[in-house]
């Protein structure tokens, strides 16, 4: 197999585990987690926490 | 007025910055927009405890959900990373990332420059799997909760573009100070002065978002290929390279942001960058066979 090809399949793979990670994040609510936290001020992120 | 590489660039990075952050009036009162958008990820690093900020950062939104109960992986904003990676690889670095484009200012800083030593490139693996992956995850203090790591202990953007402007419009958070901010002042100072001395000082060595879009660079869709019949191995793009990577030999290197200028430094136009996934009929060596 040609290395183009074989990048090819590397490039499909984690196309496609991307994909279903996010929608296994968002069918487990994780987009709702992110909202919560980002929509407040995070005192760990500045340091405060 | 040419419209160079460069300028289109710098205009796209400025695009980017703004649609990152375009609540710039929330700096007045300290105010953090708290809109649906800041459910989905930006592709550069930019806190989301910056007032400005539209989306949530992705190194953030990670250890958010890894803090959660039930949780131990942020794999939704793993997989956008994921997703956004493996088809720009480090173009988010040299094109999106409002941080990025904040070192390259300090950077202009008339002063001496100076190169790191190549070791230091991969401290920021280090930082990715312990800070993001690992504590996160794990590291519970003593009423069972866990914290975000990398933010809490580290992230000078978070600093920068969270604490500072914060700290400075709600004086009833001052009584929180202590030894945790006192060490990302110190931090943020020491990239800072980094950034002015190193080009993109905190890229090379700290950024866990580049070293995952790194990782990528090598299999993305957007990538640069050598015409090695051209190539005369004169060494001027690695010497003009703002990441001290070596394009004519590794052009697909981790460390590359896909900035172009050393596209446009070749005296023989061997250097060439886009989205490919086809092989090209030359008879150079493609980037493919020279990683």
């Amino acid at each position: 197999m040609d290395e183009y090809k074989r990048k090819n399949i590397i490039r499909v793979v984690i196309f496609l585990a991307a994909i279903a990670m996010i929608a296994y994040g968002i069918s487990v609510g994780e987009p709702a987690i992110v909202l919560r936290k980002a929509v407040k001020v995070c005192l760990e992120c500045i340091g405060l926490g | 007025m040419k419209i160079t590489r460069e300028i289109k660039r710098k205009i796209i990075q400025v695009a980017a910055f703004g649609w990152s952050n375009p609540y710039l009036g929330n700096f007045a009162d300290g105010r953090i927009y708290e809109g649906s958008f800041k459910q989905f990820c930006n592709p550069g690093l930019n806190c989301y405890s910056c007032p400005a900020a539209q989306f949530a950062c992705p190194i953030g939104a990670m250890q958010a959900v890894a803090n959660s109960p039930g949780h131990r992986l942020g794999l939704y904003a793993m997989g956008f990373v994921l997703a956004v990676g493996v088809v720009l690889g480090r173009v988010v670095c040299g094109f999106l990332c409002p941080f990025g484009l904040l070192q390259e200012l300090l950077h202009k800083i008339p002063t001496p420059k100076f190169h790191l030593p190549n070791w230091m490139t991969y401290i920021k693996y280090g930082i990715l799997a312990i800070f993001v992956l690992l504590l996160p995850a794990v590291l519970a203090d003593e009423t069972g909760i866990r914290s975000p790591a990398f933010c809490k202990y580290i992230c000078p953007a978070g600093t920068l573009g969270g604490g500072l402007p914060i700290l400075s419009t709600h004086p009833e958070l001052r009584s929180l100070l202590g030894s945790i901010f006192t060490l990302k002042m110190a931090i943020l100072i020491a990239v800072i002065i980094g950034c002015i001395l190193v080009s993109r000082c905190f890229c090379k060595v700290m950024c866990p978002l580049g070293a995952i879009y790194g990782l990528l660079n090598k299999v993305s869709i957007y990538r640069m290929d050598v015409d090695t019949a051209k190539c005369v191995s004169c060494g001027k793009c690695a010497s003009i390279c703002p990441m001290d990577a070596e394009p004519y030999k590794v052009p697909n290197s981790a460390e590359c942001i896909r900035c172009g200028r050393c596209i446009t430094a070749c005296p023989t136009a061997s250097l060439t960058a886009g989205f490919k996934l086809q092989a090209k009929a030359t008879n150079g060596i493609d980037s493919e066979t020279a990683m």
